[in-house]
């Protein structure tokens, strides 16, 4: 129980570029080891999996990593992507909410009865399903916060509630037909990036990534703390460089990359910015690591719970808009089905924690990898849902079994 | 307790060591709740540079004067000079906007956020796009002039022992800049070297001029670092020591209200411990799952 004799070893196993410590590379693998024993396994689980599932898919049928599949398998995945993402901010600040399926499906059906039945443009057809997703989570902050209800009550209330207003909005005939010529429909199934556009994104995000790499580690080293070595920005960009131009080039063979695809990343990107650069993202971090703290630090935890359950229900929402395009309809089955448990499950095998305090938003696009290509696999290998919802609950018991694991671990070096 | 109380409310005497006069007066602070009189006419001064040992045995009404103190619970009746001003305490902010911090028992601190992360709660510096390098050069000089042993600010406060926690804890009330630092049992869940570690702390604490006010029930931390001990009893002052005169008997006798107490029979009995480690036992709030983490 004592803590000296474990202190020494203490410095080894922080990150790269402690005080004093002479960086490098091979310091930073050391530091990077030495966290993966600690338990602090970060995005390595997920990548290795999502490495493997994409190698046994494609010995199974080589048509899995063919451009074509590759391109649906990325628009396949932003509508549970996105609702995936808005899971993560309510783990992150120790909530639950389980009925990111239902909202994405009352949104879809907002959307299809404004836009279709009553001839709004699309615009404030889409603004209403959004506000209406506000409100929900708005209203869940409030029992929550006001009444003391649990989450997963509460959320467990919204799931069935909200399916029902779903159908209610639907009426009898239960399916409505979003016009293929719309916006909405061919920015989700038709609208692609052009070539040159695509490797010029890849090429400034890769500028744009060594610019800021570079700027904070001269900054860093100008206030005289530890900083990475002036190759690691380079090598970084390169490498984004180099991995998103192939993968661009792969999927340019077929259509491309898609828009929808783009905004799910400019998403993810938006919100890994708010989790780790700003005052709001380090309070949900704190509120889902130790509330009381929070509270005692002046956070005013009810409000950061309040924007974290809209936060969630919006993106359910956006996602439910997305996947109402993308089928061209909204019909009672909108959200409904595996929608929900795939997306909680997606954050999860990502790497958030159920525990709250602990995740990033990349858990969501790496998690929805990771379904979607089992989803994709199967489908291929004309095998039905059975075995996908069983192969999907294998893989979500192993991510929060090692989720477990290494949450022991954490604990038993000390970084709980 | 068969034995009669010693009468010993005394006027609380000018602060000693101090230089100048009080920065924080206490004058007939009375709280209650619903019927129980938890302080009842409390006087109290620190000045600045001194430490202020505040002793008691459970239900003394310590934590309802740190309460009081820090704007958990304003007083009902009483008044607090601050500087030469008289204040009223509403809120744990408009205390922290005064200039007094207070380090409760459980540090609040974050244990999945850094030390850097953690010492800026609520704080950071450019919400916006936070400004992480002037926060990790500032925090690295706060722990540095404290000589904390962190061994890196980019830990998480998981990896820290507990005497590396309540440094932290300790910094981080010190960035708002106070005047007067509260501590509650600071030591209470620490072994024998961080409970040293901590004791150097709040030295270094009163040379930087700060007023401190230590709640603690061991009278061998109280007579190693404190300048004056003050001893509430029953919700009453019930004496003001100078620490350095003052034997633990004394104290323990202020404490309980008895020269003949169980504690003096104990060390009355041969073969017992001797009087300067006859410590009572741990309060009975204090959590046993908060022993020193490994």
């Amino acid at each position: 129980m004592t803590r000296p004799a474990a202190a020494p070893d203490l410095p080894a196993a922080g990150p790269p570029g402690e005080r004093r410590a002479a960086p490098g590379p091979r310091r930073a693998l050391a530091a990077a080891s030495a966290r993966l024993r600690g338990g602090d396994l970060g995005i390595a689980p997920v990548v290795a999996g999502l490495v493997v599932i994409w190698t046994v898919m494609q010995l199974l049928n080589p048509i899995f990593l063919s451009s074509a599949n590759l391109t649906n398998l990325a628009l396949e995945s932003v509508p549970v992507g996105v609702i995936a993402l808005g899971v993560v901010c309510v783990l992150l600040v120790g909530q639950i909410d389980l009925s990111v399926g239902s909202v994405s499906g009352l949104s879809a059906a907002v959307l299809a009865v404004l836009f279709v039945d009553r001839g709004l443009p699309a615009w404030a057809a889409v603004s209403a399903a959004l506000l209406l997703a506000v409100a929900i989570g708005w209203f869940y902050a409030q029992v929550h916060n006001r009444l003391g209800v649990p989450s997963f009550v509460v959320t467990l209330a919204g799931l069935l509630g909200f399916l029902g207003l779903q159908l209610w909005i639907l009426g009898s005939k239960g399916s409505i037909n979003l016009p293929f010529d719309s916006g909405l429909v061919t920015f989700a199934q038709l609208h692609f990036v052009p070539p040159w556009l695509a490797y010029t994104m890849v090429a400034a995000g890769a500028l744009a990534l060594y610019a800021t790499g570079h700027a904070r580690a001269s900054e860093r080293r100008r206030a005289g703390l530890p900083a990475p070595s002036w190759r690691t920005p380079a090598v970084r960009s390169l490498a984004l460089l180099l991995g998103l131009g192939t993968a661009v080039w792969y999927l340019n063979r077929d259509r491309g990359v898609g828009w929808m695809f783009v905004l799910f990343l400019a998403l993810v990107f938006a919100l890994h910015y708010l989790l780790t650069r700003t005052r709001f993202g380090k309070a949900m971090y704190a509120v889902g690591g130790n509330a009381e703290a929070a509270r005692r630090a002046g956070i005013d935890v009810k409000a950061v719970l309040t924007a974290a359950f809209v936060l969630c229900t919006t993106l359910a929402a956006t996602g439910g808009i997305l996947a109402a395009s993308r089928l061209a309809a909204a019909n009672q089955s909108s959200g409904g089905g595996d929608v929900n448990l795939n997306a909680i499950a997606a954050a999860v095998i990502g790497g958030t924690s159920l525990f709250g305090g602990r995740g990033s938003a990349f858990a969501a696009l790496l998690g929805v990898l990771v379904i979607q290509s089992i989803s994709s696999g199967l489908t291929l290998l004309n095998l039905d849902s059975a075995y996908r919802f069983m192969v999907t609950g294998a893989v979500l018991l192993l991510a929060v079994a090692l989720d477990s694991a290494a949450r022991r671990s954490r604990a038993a070096h000390g970084r709980a | 307790m068969s034995s009669v109380p010693v009468p010993v409310p005394v006027p609380a005497p000018p602060p000693r060591p101090g230089r100048g006069g009080p920065l924080l007066s206490l004058r007939g602070i009375s709280k209650s709740f619903g019927a129980v009189a938890a302080l009842t006419d409390v006087s109290l001064d620190v000045a600045a540079g001194q430490v202020l040992a505040l002793v008691g045995d459970n239900g003394a009404g310590k934590s309802t004067l740190v309460k009081v103190l820090s704007g958990v619970h304003p007083p009902d009746f009483g008044t607090i000079v601050f500087g030469s001003r008289t204040v009223t305490v509403p809120s744990p902010a408009a205390a922290r906007q005064l200039g007094i911090a207070t380090v409760f028992q459980d540090l609040a601190l974050c244990e999945n956020l850094n030390v850097v992360e953690n010492l800026y709660l609520g704080r950071e510096l450019r919400g916006l796009r936070l400004d992480d390098v002037t926060m990790e050069v500032t925090s690295r000089a706060l722990l540095d002039e404290l000589s904390a042993t962190i061994p890196s600010v980019r830990l998480p406060v998981a990896a820290l022992s507990g005497g590396q926690r309540q440094t932290v804890a300790i910094a981080r009330s010190l960035l708002g800049d106070p005047k007067v630092i509260i501590l509650d049992e600071p030591t209470a869940a620490l072994g024998v070297a961080q409970t040293a570690e901590v004791l150097n702390l709040i030295e270094r604490l009163r040379e930087r001029g700060l007023g401190v006010i230590m709640v603690s029930h061991s009278m061998a931390e109280v007579k190693a670092v404190a300048d004056t001990v003050a001893v509430l009893r029953l919700g009453r002052n019930n004496g003001v020591f100078d620490a350095s005169d003052a034997t633990a008997s004394e104290l323990v006798a202020a404490i309980t209200g008895a020269t003949d107490n169980v504690v003096s029979r104990r060390a009355g009995r041969p073969a017992a411990v001797p009087p300067e480690t006859a410590v009572p036992p741990p309060p009975a709030g204090a959590d046993p799952d908060r022993s020193p983490r490994s």
